[in-house]
């Protein structure tokens, strides 16, 4: 039995942690959250420079050639740091649908300048509010041009090239498009965690292509399913250092002459967190099995992890807040950066209640 | 990462591979593994069969494969033990009844026995020629255990017992016990506990049955009347029984529960679902349902895949600590929550237990009425929060406000 990373891929984590103890304390996605920056650019640059980005990337395309099990823990570890950069959409959608489905020329135009970090990509899939199926995608790419509205996308203001569900002749497909071109508007919106801020981006027959192997609704469910492991390892990050928070701040804390830790009421609580992460953590296991060794359990093992992992970042998220008191409600205490960046990560590829019908959908398959 | 042996856990199962082909027959498809339901409805027939096999197993050295080999082992390792358990489950073999003993009572008596204790007693609990259960708990002293209250007075070279034990497995069956008492009353009440070995046939024990809210027998409520017992029998220094009763509890611990496929688990409840209507569909298909059985879903499937962390761990020579104790405190009120929906998906009928009458004889319900004793027995889910919160967490212990005061000034129990 050997489900459990290797020691070199612990140490490779431990050199992530490490970097973002130094480079990627809270300050840091509290400065673009209160600046309503697009990103920190310094650790964007950082963590290019580090090969992050490209962790999973073939060497022959500019990256460093690990597998997803090293890019699952380097999740983690920017998760656990509230990482205020678009590293999930590019590295984990866009490059991982080039990986996938791009055609060799798809994979050496745009592959080396997202491993680089020259090129920000993006995901628009969303296009408004409520919950729609891929056939439902109004996004029209016909004759080399992608016509619809997408809302919201993250990191509209500065990505360069985007991933788009849109509807093809033969059904749902994934298209690239630069998003320096014509035809193209792009609009801020407001976000519940402006450290991850997004845009709604309208495209007006601007010049797109097909992602070459990109087409049909299984290579999207596909897409998402691989999204969804590598996101759950980020909100399994987030929500393990909410808990250490959260422990610290107790233990620290006293009421009625005692550390409010030592209280059934606080302590019962973060033993249900610990367990919703050990939980989470052990579908998100599963699931980079599954991911790393093209393994047909992806399909289900995939929900198990999106699902328990959006729960536990949600609680601890929550939790963290609650546990503090009145000071956790203020703007100066750390805990709201938690609060939204749980919420934030759960809705971003479809909500758990999508991925619950999802996966007794497989389950019945 | 994968799920693979290590070329030696490999070798290992094969060895023990073939020790079990030659001796024993495969389990027929479609037939389980006879539980401890089982072993309630057929006692004494399985009994002798269980100790046949344990026999067999020790006269080849596959029995307490940990055990050191001075007692009769292999030494085995934790995960080496695990491969035998995984291979053996695949066997028509009856099941074993002796883990008590064997798991816990056994390294208790390695730890803290005289040298003539283990002579004594360690072979024959091996080779299941004798029956070991546990005298821990009592009416009033469960999750508090060191609150107990049966005593063990000095009467020249023996001890006389008095007092009241419960939820004991398998007493009726027993040769002897082992039991924990109090022996100072002036003392803190964790500086006076003895424990010692008794007779289970000893004058003035008595057993009787514990009548379940399900229905079912599994334990005893033992009373011990002027019991006898030789003071040879001591495990340990006079008053001293509690780091005894410390090595029993952390071997209950290290055993590793088998987790998966006892009673009513998901499996069942997709096939209710697909089985039943609502509305003239299956219930299957509506929303409300699949929602429910999706989280029914990852939640035992992490709970299963967090078992093969810890034999990741157990396979790389670390020891799994407290943590493990999340399978059984997520784990029990899981499956009564699944029963209880289990039942709901019936409608109507779901309030019926009924061999004939009700959704393959009543399994959901009978899932449910056994439920609440899961959260409770070995650790209640309240106990196995404070485990975890101090001992993973390292959360304060609870405000102790019984800690330097004299046994007999504490109340205990139900106190109006």
């Amino acid at each position: 039995m050997n489900f459990d990373f290797s020691e070199e891929q612990k140490l490779l984590q431990k050199t992530a942690r490490d970097y973002l103890a130094q480079h990627c304390g809270l300050d840091v996605c509290r400065s673009v959250l209160e600046s309503n920056g697009t990103h920190s650019d310094a650790l964007w640059k950082g963590v290019a420079e580090m090969g992050w980005l490209g962790a999973a990337v073939p060497e022959e395309y500019g990256g460093a050639g690990f597998s997803r099990l090293e890019l699952a823990l380097i999740a983690q570890e920017l998760g656990r740091a509230l990482a205020p950069i678009p590293f999930g959409p590019s590295a984990y959608l866009v490059s991982e649908a080039l990986l996938e489905f791009g055609s060799d020329e798809q994979k050496k135009r745009y592959l080396p300048r997202l491993a680089s970090g020259e090129l920000i990509g993006t995901f628009a899939h969303s296009e408004r509010a409520g919950r729609s199926a891929l056939a439902d995608v109004a996004t029209v790419f016909a004759r080399g041009a992608l016509s619809g509205v997408k809302f919201p996308v993250p990191d509209g203001a500065i990505a360069g090239l985007a991933l788009v569900v849109a509807k093809g002749d033969a059904g749902p497909l994934l298209a690239l498009i630069e998003l320096d071109g014509q035809g193209i508007e792009v609009t801020p919106v407001g976000s519940i965690d402006p450290s991850r801020p997004a845009s709604r981006i309208a495209f007006d027959g601007a010049r797109a292509e097909a992602l070459a192997n990109g087409g049909g609704e299984k290579a999207i469910a596909h897409l998402l399913d691989r999204a969804a492991v590598l996101t759950a390892f980020e909100q399994i990050g987030g929500a393990e250092r909410a808990l250490e928070v959260t422990r610290e701040f107790t233990l620290h804390r006293y009421a009625f002459g005692r550390p409010v830790a030592s209280y059934q009421a606080i302590k019962h609580r973060l033993a249900d967190i610990y367990a919703a992460i050990q939980l989470a953590t052990s579908n998100a296991y599963y699931g980079a099995w599954a991911l790393s060794t093209a393994a047909p359990e992806l399909a289900v093992a995939a929900c198990g992890a999106r699902i328990a992992a959006s729960e536990a970042f949600d609680l601890a998220g929550k939790d963290i807040i609650q546990m503090h008191g009145g000071v956790g409600f203020t703007w100066e205490y750390d805990c709201h950066l938690f609060y939204r960046r749980a919420k934030l990560l759960s809705l971003a590829l479809g909500t758990p209640g999508e991925w619950r019908d999802r996966l007794i959908d497989r389950l019945e398959a | 990462m994968d799920f693979n042996d290590t070329p030696e856990e490999a070798a290992f199962r094969a060895e023990a591979r073939q020790w079990l082909e030659a001796n024993a027959v495969l389990r027929p498809p479609g037939k389980s593994r006879a539980g401890l339901l089982d072993v309630e409805a057929n006692e004494v027939g399985l009994l002798g069969r269980a100790k046949q096999w344990q026999a067999k197993k020790a006269d080849a050295k596959w029995a307490c494969i940990t055990w050191p080999a001075e007692f009769g082992g292999r030494g085995a390792s934790a995960i080496q033990n695990v491969i035998f358990n995984q291979e053996e489950a695949k066997f028509d073999v009856p099941p074993n009844m002796f883990g008590i003993g064997q798991g816990m009572l056994g390294p208790t008596i390695m730890a803290h026995g005289t040298p003539e204790q283990k002579k004594r007693y360690l072979e024959p609990m091996l080779r299941a020629d004798e029956v070991w259960c546990q005298l821990f708990s009592e009416p009033a002293a469960g999750s508090d255990l060191a609150g107990l209250r049966t005593t063990a007075v000095k009467d020249g070279d023996a001890w006389i017992l008095n007092g009241q034990k419960i939820w004991t497995t398998g007493a009726h069956y027993s040769d002897w016990g082992m039991i924990v008492t109090r022996t100072d009353p002036r003392a803190a009440k964790h500086a006076g506990i003895t424990y010692f070995i008794v007779d289970m046939k000893s004058p003035g024990i008595e057993i009787r049955p514990i009548h379940q809210i399900n229905g079912s027998k599994d334990f005893n409520e033992v009373f011990f009347n002027n019991v006898r017992v030789p003071d040879a029998n001591r495990v340990g220094a006079v008053n001293d029984g509690w780091r005894g009763a410390i090595t029993t509890l952390m071997n209950e611990r290290a055993s590793i529960g088998s987790g998966s496929g006892m009673g009513f688990g998901v499996q069942e409840l997709l096939r209710l679902a697909r089985e039943t209507e609502w509305n003239g569909r299956p219930a299957i298909e509506d929303p409300s349902v699949r929602e429910r059985i999706a989280d029914f879903y990852w939640k035992f499937k992490g709970l299963e895949y967090t078992g093969y962390r810890t034999l990741t761990a157990l396979s790389r020579g670390t020891t799994p600590g407290p943590e493990n104790s999340i399978g059984k405190m997520i784990g029990a009120p899981l499956r009564q929550e699944l029963a209880a929906f289990a039942m709901e998906l019936q409608g109507a009928a779901g309030a019926t237990l009924d061999r004939d009458h009700s959704w393959r004889g009543g399994l959901a319900q009978q899932g449910w009425l056994g439920s609440p004793g899961l959260r409770l027995a070995g650790g209640t889910d309240e106990i196995l929060h404070n485990i975890l919160a101090e001992r993973v967490l390292g959360l304060p212990g609870e405000v102790r406000v019984d800690k330097d005061k004299a046994f007999q000034d504490i109340p205990s129990g139900t106190v109006r």
